[in-house]
């Protein structure tokens, strides 16, 4: 697996500035990714690139219920928001529709903006190939852990229902 | 060691005799609830399970309040998908046109939010309900979709932050400002996964919209809900209203909090928050007396009866400023009926202002008032974040009633004592 780019951003990133409401008449997450983080940082939508890193601080995604939040960034191609705490619901709905949402204090405070990064989810950790450190990232609980490798909410309530 | 009221409702809707903060269960949900934007997610997340009917036809509410009236093709395709939805599933309780308002206001003056129940919407404020003593946690789409097959939803068990309201308001001051003055003290994430549990005289004083008021708010700290326990006012409200019987719940005297917060109200003075943080919280009046161009009164928030007298009282025989535009949106339609009845309205817009349609649309910048570039508002909503009523380069205050109607008569960001 390739290094990708880690795009940095700070504390406390709400659904507004992830998708602003004004683009929710739509719930095409192909036509949301072009506004992704649109009013924050203009030049990551232009330049995002499949599988690149969103690193963020404290409380990424607070605000709204918004699903439409994880939907475009995963249209975005972003592989993973890596952040150092979750708001609840967006935290959810990242788990319930397949964005992998990881929570890492060490990551949020060590890695700069540009640098490339690397994910090793067997080990536990995102590699930083410019800084030449790596990161634990926080084990999930046993329930989100199955959540995840079972497909989703989605596909889990499907194995309960037999459908 | 004895439960919280959110534990205690947890349990008993996960079949479990005691829960402790941090453990992981699938809850069965007594009322599930989808608006306009995030409904055909969840019809979608829906049919994705494979069910083909819906748990139960009463428990599932669809309402279209955010950009209703349909604002533009799009959104008008997002509210036939619903109504098709809850057409073909028959559901007991869908609202739209004239019969819709602003969810989390509507539910509970529908006798829907009932104590010791647990509402499952999607949309953060959907806490709002805790005010009834209903354990209403705000979730995400494909949560409500496979809900809708199940009728449960996983929830981690919040640790309780108690909150004691202490005091008595001053007359131009109201609930948004003790709510803001929470949200100073909190931060964005000072209750982050906590459950808020609303105690201490004055909250046993507060009307059941001055409840909602504080209840709404607690999600913009980062908390899954806001609840308070059943009282007389809790039995009042729901005497003529409850559609199903319900039963109180009350936290055990030996429960265990994760903390203890006092909110005194005493000489707590009208409060506004900065733009674009609704925890950058100051005096009105003496911390900005910024020119402004909107004034937005209304949202689940601050858009019941109580809100719009306090307005009107503050705009009876004045004139709203030149350059401002006063929008004011009853947050449902018997609260519309009845300010028309009172006289409220037609205050209103004799000084000047705009009465609107029930609707969610310019808190979220949706439609019904969205900001121009570098165009400056005072809203009683409750998020300022930059972009949230309209382009990005606008800034929004947030304020209680009174604020906003007297910053809309002097054209800035004013405190009514200044009249």
């Amino acid at each position: 697996m390739h290094y990708r780019r880690a795009w940095v951003l700070g504390d406390h990133v709400d659904t507004d500035a992830i998708i602003a409401a004004r683009y929710l008449i739509t719930s095409n997450p192909r036509r949301l990714a072009p506004h992704v983080l649109e009013d924050l940082r203009a030049d990551f939508c232009e330049q995002v690139a499949f599988g690149d890193f969103l690193v963020a601080g404290r409380n990424f995604g607070c605000g709204s219920s918004r699903e439409h939040a994880p939907l475009a960034i995963r249209a975005t191609g972003v592989a993973a928001v890596v952040a150092a705490s979750f708001s609840r619901i967006f935290c959810r709905n990242a788990f319930n529709t397949g964005l992998l949402a990881l929570r890492s204090p060490q990551a949020a405070a060590g890695v700069r903006e540009g640098d490339r990064l690397r994910l090793d989810l067997k080990r536990g950790v995102i590699e930083n190939g410019d800084q030449k450190t790596e990161y634990a990232i926080e084990p999930l609980d046993p329930f989100l852990m199955e959540l995840v490798a079972g497909g989703g909410l989605i596909a889990r309530v499907r194995r309960q229902l037999g459908t | 060691m004895g439960m919280t009221l959110s534990e205690k409702i947890l349990a008993a809707h996960a079949g479990r005799h005691v829960l402790r903060p941090g453990q992981i269960v699938e809850a069965r949900a007594d009322l599930l609830m989808a608006n306009d934007i995030t409904a055909p997610l969840a019809i979608d997340a829906f049919k994705d399970t494979g069910a083909l009917k819906v748990f139960d036809p009463d428990r599932v509410v669809l309402i279209a309040d955010h950009f209703t009236p349909n604002k533009d093709l799009a959104t008008a395709r997002q509210v036939r998908k619903m109504l098709d939805f809850a057409a073909a599933q028959m559901l007991t309780h869908r609202f739209e046109g004239g019969r819709a308002g602003v969810e989390h206001v509507l539910l509970p003056e529908q006798g829907l939010a009932l104590p010791g129940e647990i509402i499952a919407g999607a949309d953060s404020h959907t806490s709002t309900m805790g005010a009834c003593g209903a354990w209403a946690v705000g979730v995400g789409s494909t949560d409500i979709g496979a809900a809708m097959a199940t009728g449960k939803v996983w929830f981690k068990v919040p640790a309780t932050l108690r909150v004691e309201l202490t005091g008595s308001l001053g007359p131009w001051s109201s609930a948004k400002d003790l709510a803001l003055e929470m949200l100073r003290r909190l931060g964005p994430d000072g209750a982050d996964y906590l459950a808020l549990e609303f105690h201490g005289p004055l909250a046993g004083r507060l009307s059941m919209s001055q409840r909602q008021c504080l209840a709404n708010m607690a999600v913009e700290a980062g908390a899954k809900t806001g609840i308070f326990g059943v009282d007389d006012i809790t039995r009042d409200y729901l005497a003529d209203r409850a559609r199903r019987p319900w039963q109180a719940v009350a936290p055990d005297p030996d429960a265990v909090y994760h903390d203890t917060i006092t909110i005194n109200a005493d000489g707590l003075g009208p409060l506004i928050a900065r733009p674009h943080s609704p925890y950058d919280v100051a005096p009105a009046g003496e911390s900005s007396r910024e020119a402004i161009n909107q004034v937005f009164i209304g949202s689940c928030t601050n858009g019941r009866l109580d809100d719009l007298r306090q307005a009107a009282a503050v705009l009876q025989g004045r004139q709203v400023h030149s350059r401002v535009r006063l929008i004011v949106l009853p947050a449902t339609p018997a609260i519309y009926r009845q300010a028309l009845k009172e006289g409220v309205l037609e205050t209103i817009v004799e000084a000047g202002g705009q009465v609107g349609p029930p609707s969610c649309g310019p808190c979220l910048g949706g439609h019904l008032g969205v900001l121009a570039p570098g165009e400056v508002a005072v809203a009683t909503s409750n998020r300022n974040f930059i972009g949230r009523m309209g382009h990005r380069t606008s800034r929004v205050y947030l304020a209680g009633p009174m604020v906003a109607a007297a910053s809309a008569v002097l054209g800035r960001v004013a405190s009514p004592e200044e009249l």
